[in-house]
């Protein structure tokens, strides 16, 4: 676990190869989309949602592998495991963690992106 | 379709997943591959694109809110019917589990996240290779189905028309019993039967070489060979040489017909046969007499009319006698262990037939329990033919509608025959069509026909020959009289028989006269018995008994002149 990276540079590479000029646009779209799953879990724990905390935390960690932030993957899998397992009081930590990580992520993004277009 | 260009021909393919970035992601590398994208967000909205716009493969995220990848892999599974659309899971699931029921909903592969352009692209193919396989064989079966439908239509035309052309003839008369498939026809099996318009049967079976189509193809004009002929009073040999002549043209080389005819005369007990490389017939007389009848004759359509030989074997029969004749279907019939029927099966059940039971049960009973099957195959026919008494048995029934007066009704024919065409044309065919372009004679043609070849067989046997009837009336006799009859056959030069026949109408209906004179010395007619007695004599030295008592039952009027060797007949008919 420790030695997972933040950010998989290999991976955005390739995706960067692929995306050609619409990189940029899915970055956007994938920290959108993350800071509104978020907000999603802090809900469905708040509520005692197990089954769609796990849902969220499942979609959250597939899009965080492809874009290439599998720390943050980890992450969601093990809330994820939590949530199926109806361990809801061992989330919270975890879900701070999984905020902490996604700064990071998003700032190591935003770097690439400048220099990107540096 | 050529394969390397569908393969890598565009594909329009349907992606379904919650995320955003993935679809992105997805949607742009499969574009890059130079594919047609479909995005859905959710399963329904899958099930809905895949069922508008007919997609070539699915790609399904397996946890999707609304409906999950696994309920829209079934529908959409449901919805693609026989067609195969591969429907690939694109998952980041890992555990074992949740892999299996992504398969067990209908998924045929799956792509794991993030996702790596290279092994898109090689699934992508491979999945794409399978479809198009499994299109060609669905188009090739369903090529297949179509091609058998018609061909089972086809066959079932060709049987009407073949029905039409062959019908089964007097078949179902009380003395004959037979059996043959109604698809026979298909297998190269026939058989025909056709009473004769002076009374008594001809009865024909043929075997033609090859299967299905090819092989009823030489049926059609065998049928209409025997049943035109035979209505028109020709007798077997005559037909026998019309067929062979036509198979010989229309068949191809490697394509022949064995054959048997049976011409049974029910009035002079005596039954004519030619066997042409069909089975052994055999000639049941009673539980302990039997005759064998074996082939002697090339099969029909091999030799040219010059070397055909058509004729008949007679043999003298008696009422009760049963004739049972069969194609080789029944000798070729097998067991469980591989065996066939054969020679010996037939011997077997024909002779342990008890005094009780008929031939033909005997032998189907004997088939039946030597293949262990109680069905027939199609190319198994068999018939059995008993020789009646003629009285009482009609087979011919008066169908006929009385018609109206058109046709010729007052007209003068001669017609005479000689030297060596006495022993080589039978004209009575030929007397016997003038005579039925007379609408009121139409309906009398047996009649009419047993008038004429009764007065032509005396005036050619006793009155050219000089043959005694009585010889018919004695095993020894009868083997005497046919071979003679066929040694002074050649021996007819100068010799002639003439019919003269005139017809007129009257107000009540129509006369035939009919005067049949011949080179041969002639009778003493004024002292024969029957003409003498009222009561008919059953024998007699020309006009055997029964011929002149026929004559005197069918026409109005019979008289004799000069030496006897000139009769004149008068036949009335009524409107």
């Amino acid at each position: 676990m420790v030695d997972t990276p933040h950010l998989d540079e290999e991976a955005l590479a390739e995706l960067q190869d692929v995306m050609e000029d619409e990189f940029e646009m899915l970055i956007q779209t994938y920290l959108n989309d993350s800071r509104e799953r978020i907000e999603s879990l802090k809900a469905a724990l708040n509520e005692g949602k197990a089954e769609a905390f796990a849902k969220t935390a499942h979609s959250f960690k597939g899009s965080c592998i492809n874009i290439g932030a599998p720390r943050l993957g980890q992450l969601c899998r093990e809330v994820e495991k939590a949530g199926r397992d109806e361990r809801l009081s061992d989330i919270r930590p975890v879900l701070d963690a999984i905020e902490a990580e996604f700064q990071r992520v998003t700032e190591g993004l935003h770097t690439l992106i400048a220099r990107g277009v540096g | 379709m050529d394969d390397s260009v569908a393969e890598s021909a565009p594909l329009k393919i349907l992606i379904a997943d919650d995320s955003n970035s993935d679809r992105l992601i997805l949607n742009t590398l499969l574009g890059r591959l130079g594919h047609h994208v479909i995005e859905a967000v959710n399963g329904q909205e899958a099930v809905f694109l895949f069922r508008s716009k007919h997609p070539d493969v699915v790609l399904l995220d397996a946890l999707m809110p609304e409906m999950d990848g696994m309920e829209a892999a079934r529908q959409i599974k449901q919805l693609a019917g026989e067609r195969l659309v591969p429907l690939i899971f694109v998952t980041s699931l890992s555990e074992a589990e949740s892999l299996a029921q992504c398969l067990e909903a209908g998924g045929d592969g799956f792509l794991s996240k993030p996702y790596n352009q290279v092994l898109i692209k090689a699934k992508l193919q491979a999945f794409n290779r399978m479809r198009l396989m499994h299109q060609t064989l669905s188009d090739q079966r369903d090529l297949m189905h179509v091609r058998n439908r018609q061909l089972l239509e086809e066959q079932h035309v060709a049987r009407r028309v073949f029905d039409n052309v062959a019908h089964t003839g007097c078949l179902d008369a009380t003395n004959i019993r037979y059996h043959a498939s109604p698809l026979s026809v298909f297998s190269g099996d026939v058989l025909f039967a056709s009473p004769r318009p002076a009374g008594g049967m001809l009865v024909f079976a043929g075997d033609f070489t090859g299967h299905g189509l090819p092989a009823a193809i030489g049926a059609l004009p065998v049928a209409e060979i025997f049943y035109g002929m035979a209505s028109k009073g020709f007798d077997g040999g005559d037909i026998l040489s019309e067929i062979n002549l036509k198979l010989v043209r229309i068949l191809p080389k490697d394509m022949f017909c064995c054959a048997v005819m049976v011409e049974a005369d029910f009035a002079h007990n005596q039954l004519k046969i030619w066997n042409g490389g069909l089975p052994d017939m055999w000639l049941m007389r009673s539980s302990t007499e039997r005759f064998i009848l074996p082939s002697r004759h090339l099969p029909l359509g091999i030799l040219g009319a010059e070397q055909f030989k058509a004729d008949m074997e007679t043999v003298r029969s008696q009422p009760g006698d049963r004739l049972l004749l069969m194609t080789d279907g029944v000798l070729e019939c097998t067991n469980n262990e591989g065996e066939v029927f054969g020679e010996q099966g037939v011997r077997l059940a024909v002779e342990h037939a008890g005094s009780e039971s008929h031939p033909f049960d005997a032998l189907m009973d004997g088939i039946r329990r030597f293949t262990g099957r109680q069905k027939f195959g199609d190319d198994l026919t068999l018939c059995c033919l008993e020789m009646v008494d003629e009285a009482g048995f009609a087979v011919l029934p008066d169908n006929a509608v009385a018609s109206t007066l058109a046709g010729p009704t007052q007209w003068k024919c001669e017609y005479e025959i000689q030297g060596r065409t006495l022993g080589e044309f039978n004209p009575l065919p030929l007397l016997l069509h003038i005579c039925m372009e007379v609408p009121g004679l139409r309906r009398k043609s047996g009649e009419i026909y047993t008038l004429l070849s009764e007065l032509y067989n005396n005036a050619l046997e006793h009155g050219v020959l000089e043959l005694p009837s009585d010889w018919k009336y004695t095993s020894e006799g009868f083997d005497r009289y046919y071979s003679e009859r066929t040694e002074r056959l050649d021996r007819v030069s100068g010799h002639y028989i003439r019919f003269s026949l005139y017809h007129e109408l009257s107000n009540w209906g129509g006369r035939l006269s009919c005067v049949c004179e011949d080179s041969g010395r002639g009778f003493d007619y004024k002292s024969h018995p029957v003409l003498q007695a009222t009561e008919m004599v059953q024998s007699g030295p020309r006009y055997g008994g029964r011929g002149l008592a026929l004559l005197k039952r069918l026409a109005k009027s019979i008289r004799f002149h000069e030496q006897g060797n000139r009769v004149e007949v008068v036949y009335d008919w009524y409107f």
